[in-house]
């Protein structure tokens, strides 16, 4: 029997069959062409968007869309910065541009990643544990982070705001604040942080922590709804605070806080009857959308809409107007253009595919849509800057 | 007719014509069986540099390995990319279970005691068999050693010590007895220690192939510290035998994690308990075999985040287990058997996590098959039913299910002698929602069916066995479609990476599996065995054409992959390399460049020699796993370990 022999060619075709090891590229930057022109006049040159990455996986990307090349950059931080190992990390979680500086606050990476906002070269990162969201006041950096430093209950340790210094990228104060603190907002020196207990399940906390920003006290804890995420200011110094709820028997619902006249304290004055994951807002307008899992139908219920800062009234029950809402598996993340209105939603998919950000007019209609990271989730609009 | 720990019996207890022989007898056994199965044993099983009952089954075709790493690090199976859950692991005779998340962890499992690994595409070739074992998709049988005596040895011994890389120390003992004709027991204790440590490297260029950054650092947190112990007892009666063992496994495990930006070290630690009792009896009076298991289960997993970065976790997890099964057989006719199956399986867990509904699932199988063997054809036919009932604590259970599987089996041989055959098979199965699938807390969903597969196999083996310079040929090819449906997958839940567990999915499986083994002997004494296999596997998602992953191939399983050993032996002289080729594959859904993971090949070389001092057989064993040092991830953000090292020595009286 020569069967033998077809072993021998058996062998050299294993090796045919199968491709080899190259080195392993930083991936490249990839680029989209938009149909898109800088408005007459415009300061704005441009976005950058984070896409979160699932936890894990070090996917968090960043892509950049400037609108005087009308190119969309894919991937944009680890070609800008190749050096840097495990580009930009784990699970990406808010971004801020503050003067020249870009923020990305990597939640699993546990930092704060600071670029130039013109170039997104890499000028350093501030360690934060467990760090959430960014803002800006005075020359200083304000992120909130789940962990605080003092863990006087290690079984549940209270969040913090850690306040860092945009020119040294030090820490210099921190303070210790309800459980898992989100989203944060300063009106009239007083920093407004939404509390939400995430890890202490079922027993959410409720309160809107006030910090007062001299000495970086908090000063109180105002209980306003479960398990509270988002908190955004408006042009009247009002606080429009999202509470996520149980995902059981309390649902999502969006809290107004103003403060009485002649009071210097903010208190709850509406409760709109409408659930809310994420808001945006511009003018008058606030622009909103959740998502909402309905265990009857085993699908999620999605819900856009608009209300009236003023009147908080909900004026509309969407804000897409042609249909393209029914492509949204999972609206992610929402912005709104300063200038012209456009109105900026992304879809997570199914959190561990390429998503998509599409742009609406202000009308509703659907301008364009691109291919993004994973998770798109977050964007800041960045400034024309004269060169440095 | 043998039942499963029968089919061994006739092994010569002569240890030096054993060890002969087993180099020549390994891979495929040749026509017996009507399906694919493929066979490491004994020594083989010994040279193949491998640390744990996963990294021996890397050898065989149409198999993937999830590996996270190191030697703590968890290793699951996947057979022809149905998914882990689809494959059933007997230990024994018994199917290992694990109702909380269905998934086997190879990984500790040891390698000491086991005399043979086998894998079986369908199920194994016999219809005196559980019921249970003809639901999965794909097994993995685990046989540890009986004991041997030789004539007038009443009693036998054998220690073993094993040192290396990772810290790595693992002593382990074997004693066996023979108390009378009838009866023999052994008893296997071992320890395993290992830091875990290794260093990995991560190296990327710029597309203008400068180098970008290149680091090496040290694996943290996959420290191990297991204890194995194992006592068999074996008994001949007359017309029958019986069997009886207790395993008790104890770790205390670091979980190494994700290397991420900024994160080199992880907090989680997990402590296991897996402890159960099994016993076997079998009878045959003259048409009639019977075939009886009983077993009771308990496995205890703590899991703790020490992490104060991240949130607390400290849960504990307990699964009980108990497992009643008879198989019965009888011969019609000489040419055809007929059986019949009846197995009851009770499970339940308990967690101490929010919301959990302490589930218990009630679990009845009733199979019936048939073998008919002619001259040139054989088929087996087999129907199982499965008729599954939960009960929660507080909840209302989800409806009962009762499902009903087929398979078909036959092979035939075209030519006058047996060396030539053709094969094929068609079989359906399922795999139920696992208690973590059903009931976790807010992940959990009760609604889920169950996912169905569907195999389709056609395949030709030629395997001829002579005396001359060529003692042993064999070359088989097989050629499947699978079918998943109703797949099983995790679904974002409202906002917040949230998840629930939806019968979403669809994949549909392409592959060709060819495995190849040749032994010669050029001279007296010495033997050559080459053997190679290669896969081909396209595995696509058909859920959704809207999906930007639609008919993309799915995670994690490569297009091409195949290994290749060759070994030697001389005068008590063994050496074996062995190389393994994992082909380019997506860590996501999507096949996009950001997707993309690079081939690994691993050279592991192994060096033996056997001595005899006295009395004492001494063998003295030197492996060097990942020779040229590939720097490779199994699992994105996992690095697996560069050039490492492993000596064992062990003494045997």
């Amino acid at each position: 029997m020569t069967i033998y022999k077809y072993f021998f060619y058996f062998l050299p075709l294993l090796f045919v069959a199968t491709s080899c090891r190259d080195d392993e590229l930083v991936v490249p930057t990839e680029y989209d062409i938009i149909p898109e022109y800088p408005a007459d006049g415009t300061a704005i040159r441009g976005f950058y968007l984070v896409n979160e990455g699932n936890m894990g996986s070090n996917k968090c990307t960043l892509d950049y869309f400037d609108y005087f090349t009308g190119l969309y950059a894919r991937n944009f931080y680890a070609e800008r910065n190749p050096e840097v190992i495990k580009e930009l990390g784990d699970v990406g979680n808010d971004i801020g541009i503050y003067g020249s500086k870009l923020y990305v606050v990597v939640n699993c990476s546990h930092k704060v990643e600071v670029m130039n906002a013109r170039t997104g070269i890499r000028l350093g990162q501030i360690d934060i544990p467990n760090c959430r969201y960014v803002r800006f006041h005075r020359g200083k950096a304000y992120v909130s982070s789940y962990v605080g430093p003092v863990l006087i209950d290690p079984d549940a340790p209270r969040g913090a705001v850690y306040e860092v210094d945009t020119l040294s990228f030090n820490i210099t104060r921190k303070v210790s604040v309800g459980y898992q603190p989100e989203e944060m907002e300063i009106v009239d020196d007083y920093m407004y942080v939404a509390n939400s207990g995430g890890y202490r399940a079922p027993n959410y906390d409720n309160t809107v922590s006030v910090i007062q920003m001299i000495d970086f006290k908090q000063v109180q804890q105002i209980p306003v709804g479960i398990n509270l995420h988002r908190l955004k200011k408006d042009k009247y110094n009002k606080l429009w605070i999202s509470s996520r709820g149980d995902y059981m028997t309390r649902p999502s619902r969006l809290y107004v806080m103003e403060k009485k006249k002649g009071y210097n304290s903010m208190i709850v004055t509406d409760t709109i009857q409408t659930p809310c994951s994420n808001m945006a807002i511009k003018g008058d307008s606030l622009y909103f959308y959740a998502t909402e899992w309905n265990n009857f139908t085993a699908s999620n219920t999605i819900r856009y809409g608009i209300i009236d800062i003023r009147s908080k009234k909900i004026i509309s029950d969407y804000f897409i107007t042609d249909g393209t809402e029914k492509e949204i598996t999972i609206p992610y993340g929402i912005a709104v253009h300063p200038e012209t209105g456009d109105i900026f939603v992304t879809d997570a998919k199914n959190y561990v595919s390429s998503g998509t950000l599409y742009c609406f007019n202000k009308h509703g209609r659907k301008k364009w849509s691109v291919r993004t990271g994973d998770i798109p989730a977050h964007i800041t609009f960045l400034p024309i800057m004269p060169k440095l | 007719m043998l039942s499963p720990s029968l089919l061994f019996a006739n092994e010569k207890s002569d240890t030096t014509a054993r060890q002969l022989n087993e180099v020549v007898v390994t891979g495929r056994k040749s026509t017996t069986d009507v399906i694919p199965v493929q066979t490491l044993t004994g020594d083989e099983l010994n040279r193949l540099n491998s640390n744990s009952i996963a990294d021996a089954l890397r050898y065989f075709s149409g198999v993937q390995i999830k590996d996270y790493g190191g030697v703590g690090g968890i290793k699951t199976v996947n057979i022809r990319s149905m998914g882990t859950n689809h494959t059933g692991v007997v230990y024994d005779g018994i199917e290992l279970g694990n109702a909380q998340n269905g998934q086997i962890d190879l990984g500790q499992f040891s390698l000491d005691n086991i005399e043979s690994l086998s894998l079986y595409n369908g199920q194994k070739s016999e219809i005196l068999q559980p019921a249970k074992d003809f639901g999965s998709a794909g097994s993995i049988y685990m046989r540890t050693r009986s004991p041997r005596f030789v004539k007038n040895q009443n009693f036998h011994a054998r220690a073993t010590i094993r040192t290396g890389s990772f810290d790595l120390l693992n002593p382990s003992a074997l004693i066996e007895l023979k108390f009378n004709e009838n009866v023999r027991a052994s008893l296997n204790a071992e320890w395993i220690n290992s830091s875990g440590k290794y260093k990995f490297r991560y190296r990327r260029v710029n597309p203008a192939g400068e180098l970008a950054y290149d680091t090496t650092a040290v694996r943290q947190n996959g420290d191990i510290n297991a204890t194995r112990l194992e006592l068999n007892v074996y008994g001949d009666i007359k017309s029958g035998s019986w069997n009886f063992k207790c395993y008790n496994y104890n770790s205390e495990r670091g979980v190494p994690g994700a290397i991420v930006n900024n994160v080199w070290r992880r907090g989680e630690r997990i402590w296991d308990t897996n402890s159960f009792a099994q016993g076997r009896y079998t009878g045959n009076f003259g048409r009639f075999t019977t075939l009886n298991h009983i077993k009771y289960a308990f496995y205890r997993t703590h899991y703790v985040n020490n992490d104060d970065k991240q949130i607390k976790i400290d849960n504990l997890y307990k699964q009980k287990e108990i497992y009643i099964s008879t198989a019965n057989e009888y011969d019609i006719f000489s040419w055809w058997q007929l059986s019949l199956s009846y197995d009851f399986l009770w499970n339940n867990m308990n967690a101490d996590v929010y919301g959990f509904a302490r589930p218990e699932r009630f679990s009845n199988f009733v199979s019936t098959a048939t073998s008919i063997t002619l001259p040139r054809i054989k088929i087996q036919a087999s129907l199982l039913g499965t008729f599954i009932h939960d009960r929660l604590e507080g909840q209302l259970a989800p409806e009962d299910k009762h499902i009903l599987t087929p398979a078909v089996f036959a092979s035939f041989n075209p030519l006058r002698n047996t060396d030539f055959s053709l094969r094929a098979f068609y079989k359906k199965s399922f795999r139920m929602p696992t208690f973590n699938d059903l009931y976790y807390a807010d992940m959990g969903n009760s609604c889920l069916n169950p996912e169905h597969v569907s195999q389709y196999n056609i395949g030709i083996l030629y395997d001829h066995n002579g005396n001359g310079f060529i003692s042993a040929s064999r070359v088989g090819i097989d050629a499947y479609y699978n079918h998943v449906k109703d797949k099983i997958v995790a679904y974002p839940k409202g906002q917040q990476f949230r998840w629930t567990m939806l019968n979403l999915g669809s994949v549909d499986i392409r592959g060709v599996d060819v495995s190849a083994l040749l032994t010669v002997n050029p001279l007296r004494d010495l033997y050559l065995t080459l053997r190679a296999q290669y896969t081909f596997q396209r595995a696509i998602d058909v859920t959704n054409p809207a999906d930007n992953y639609y008919r993309h191939q799915i995670p994690y399983i490569p297009r091409n992959s195949g290994s290749a050993v060759a070994n030697a032996s001389w005068h008590g002289w063994g050496i074996n390399y062995s190389w393994i080729y994992v082909g380019e594959r997506y860590n996501q859904q999507e096949n996009i460049r950001y997707n993309y993971t690079q081939p690994w090949y691993t050279s592991d070389i192994s060096f033996c020699k056997d001595l005899s001092l006295g009395k004492v057989a001494l063998r003295i064993l030197l492996e060097i796993n990942n020779l040229l040092s590939q720097d490779y991830d199994v699992i994105i953000n996992y690095p697996m370990p560069k050039r490492n090292f492993r000596l064992t020595l062990s003494a045997e009286i």
